[in-house]
């Protein structure tokens, strides 16, 4: 019963939503009150699997491998408290920050509609079943992205929606072929199966068409090029979460396939694509001048530390990735919130436009600081053990050159974080007054602040705060966090427990 | 027909690449609907093609002779029909908006968001 909570609760608001299409107001509090649900749900799971070992569901009571199964461990478990998280986070700063234009043409139902079907994909343990609930994602974020039908947004989603159909495309080609080489699809079945195989043509051509369809969707080094064209150009709270969430969904299926079903092939191009994408992303960043496409590239760099623990293919580099994505899924949303908040301030995202928020606004400062400087990975905050961890790790394994890659990237990171700061926090003020009496040159319907004023505002002040607090607290708690990802490493490098789980049945 | 479909499912892998490549928008859809619809044939011949077989298990046996066309590729293509067919409509309001939006279906003209 808890597995299917995650994906049932979005479902039943987004159904209650849709029904409630004209009420605005039971809109905003279904939202809420929908993902502080999830929420509770997942970590109700989250312990279960901490205590017990992981959880199997079969849906239908049809056994392993003949019918669908859900089944959670503990870095599926992880993911999914972190989707219900920025769930909460981002509900929260949408009633301060979402125009009413958007939430009467159903943001709040979409946004859990997107929730449900990344809860999905983490929980499911069936290849074809991650390929339906990739598309539900899908569904939802293409219409999130479009929603309102500004130039950019319909410029951005048309790139955003071509590559992910085609990675799609891709995907499914995959299943196609490993369905004919081994003849099920349940991942369990699919990792024992393919063990006493041979290394083979096939086997290869599979692995890599898997990689690049999920690195499409993870947006690593060749495959990026549809992030930075779309994520700047949806409201603030969308770009939020899918900064937050959606390629953190493509690194999760890499994880999972490359752990799990191939774990003999391709780490090695893995390693170099980690690299090269850290390094691309970061140069690409340094040359960014607007708020939002500085950090969009910055997903990008941050991808490739995630991938290089799975690169490594050692317990302690996943471990160092589990708790990159824990960190990151939560200080990428929080950057996202605050230049939202920037932006409800001085009516601008173009770095040259804004200025002197730390003489106005200290505060705000403040709440941009700490992110921005755990992304980089200055100690205490959340983002320096992250850092050290994979460093370790990859010393450990002997891989100087990628070392000395994410240590002089993460360098570079502070330097445009730093870009970020002394233009729109520390320079003085421009000297034309704020958008309101001079329209911005691209016309935009995003209202600076929702009508009702000054007192919603505070609920986008209260997420970013309240996501700052969770990265102070896994800096400060990072024993515990640690424990939490070595454990989830060990159960990824271990596949026999995920195995026996699914073949064992309801527990 | 095996050799047959191959030759089919790869002639709309490329046909759909060499779509996507074009600058008109129009042609990137079309070219999307083919690559999707190639992945959907690849699953059905992965199933093998096998006539006038029904895989149903005879009395008193547990499993059904072979040879026979396994029936669960084709369960799965119907549902990536399905899904295929909801977002190809979906690319076609979405190009059709942009259209009205933007007034050119050339992707040259669509690089705004870009640089």
């Amino acid at each position: 019963m808890a597995l299917i909570l995650p994906i049932l609760i979005p479902l039943a608001t987004a159904t209650v939503g849709f029904l409630a299409w004209r009420g605005r107001q039971w809109q905003r509090g279904l939202g809420v009150v929908g993902s502080v649900a999830l929420l509770v749900a997942s970590i109700n799971l989250l312990v279960r699997v901490w205590q017990h070992g992981p959880q199997v569901l079969w849906v239908g009571n049809w056994p392993a491998p003949f019918g669908i199964a859900l089944i959670a461990d503990l870095l599926s478990a992880i993911m999914v408290v972190l989707a219900a998280t920025i769930g909460v986070a981002v509900a929260l700063f949408s009633l301060a920050h979402m125009d009413p234009a958007r939430e009467t043409f159903g943001y709040y139902p979409l946004s859990q509609i997107l929730l449900m079907g990344v809860c999905g994909a983490f929980l499911t343990g069936d290849l074809f079943n991650l390929y339906v609930w990739f598309e539900v994602m899908l569904m939802a974020s293409f219409v999130l992205l479009a929603l309102g039908g500004e130039r950019a947004q319909l410029e951005g989603a048309i790139k955003y929606v071509t590559l992910n159909l085609m990675a799609s495309a891709l995907f499914l080609t995959a299943v196609g072929l490993l369905y004919g080489l081994v003849g099920t699809l349940n991942m369990a079945d699919l990792a024992q199966r393919l063990r006493p195989l041979p290394p083979s043509g096939a086997k290869t051509a599979i692995a890599f068409l898997l990689l690049t369809a999920f690195g499409i969707k993870a947006a690593i080094f060749p495959l990026f090029f549809w992030l930075p064209a779309s994520y700047h150009t949806p409201p603030v709270a969308v770009s939020a979460i899918f900064a937050g969430l959606l390629t953190k969904v493509g690194v999760y299926a890499l994880l999972r396939v490359f752990t799990l079903i191939f774990p003999d092939q391709g780490h090695a191009v893995i390693l170099i694509v980690s690299g090269l994408t850290m390094l691309t992303g970061v140069l690409g960043a340094l040359a960014q001048n607007e708020f939002r496409r500085i950090l969009s590239f910055h997903i990008i760099s941050q991808i490739g530390y995630m991938i290089m623990g799975l690169g490594l293919l050692t317990t302690a580099g996943l471990a160092g990735s589990i708790f990159y994505i824990i960190h990151h899924i939560i200080v990428k949303t929080n950057l996202f919130l605050t230049s939202g908040l920037a932006h409800a301030v001085q009516g601008s995202f173009d770095l040259n436009r804004l200025g002197g928020l730390y003489r106005t606004h200290p505060s705000l400062a403040i709440l941009f600081l700490i992110p921005a400087l755990s992304l980089a990975g200055l100690p205490p905050l959340s983002g320096f053990f992250a850092k050290l961890l994979l460093v370790q790790a990859g010393l450990q394994a002997g891989r100087w050159i990628i070392v000395a890659v994410a240590l002089g990237v993460s360098l570079l990171t502070l330097l445009s974080m730093m870009k970020i700061w002394t233009e729109a926090f520390w320079k003085p003020a421009a000297d034309d007054p704020p958008a309101s009496s001079a329209p911005a040159p691209v016309p935009s319907t995003l209202t600076p602040l929702a009508p009702s004023g000054v007192v919603t505002a505070r609920w986008g002040i209260l997420s970013s705060a309240g996501l700052a607090l969770l990265t102070i607290l896994i800096g400060l708690g990072a024993e515990f966090v640690l424990a939490l990802a070595e454990a989830a490493a060990e159960q990824l490098q271990d596949p026999d427990l995920y195995i026996s789980t699914m073949f064992r049945g309801r527990s | 027909m095996e050799v047959v479909l191959a030759v089919v499912i790869g002639s709309l892998y490329a046909t759909g690449l060499y779509m996507m490549l074009r600058r008109s928008v129009v042609k990137l859809i079309i070219g999307l609907g083919l690559l999707s619809n190639g992945s959907n044939l690849l699953i059905f011949t992965m199933g093998r093609l096998v006539r006038g077989r029904p895989p149903i298990v005879p009395e008193g046996e547990s499993s059904v002779p072979p040879p026979y066309a396994d029936p669960l590729p084709q369960a799965l293509i119907l549902t990536a029909i399905v899904i295929s067919f909801g977002v190809l409509a979906f690319a076609l309001a979405l190009i059709h908006r942009a259209y009205q939006t933007v007034g050119t279906d050339d992707l040259d003209d669509l690089k705004t968001t870009d640089t």
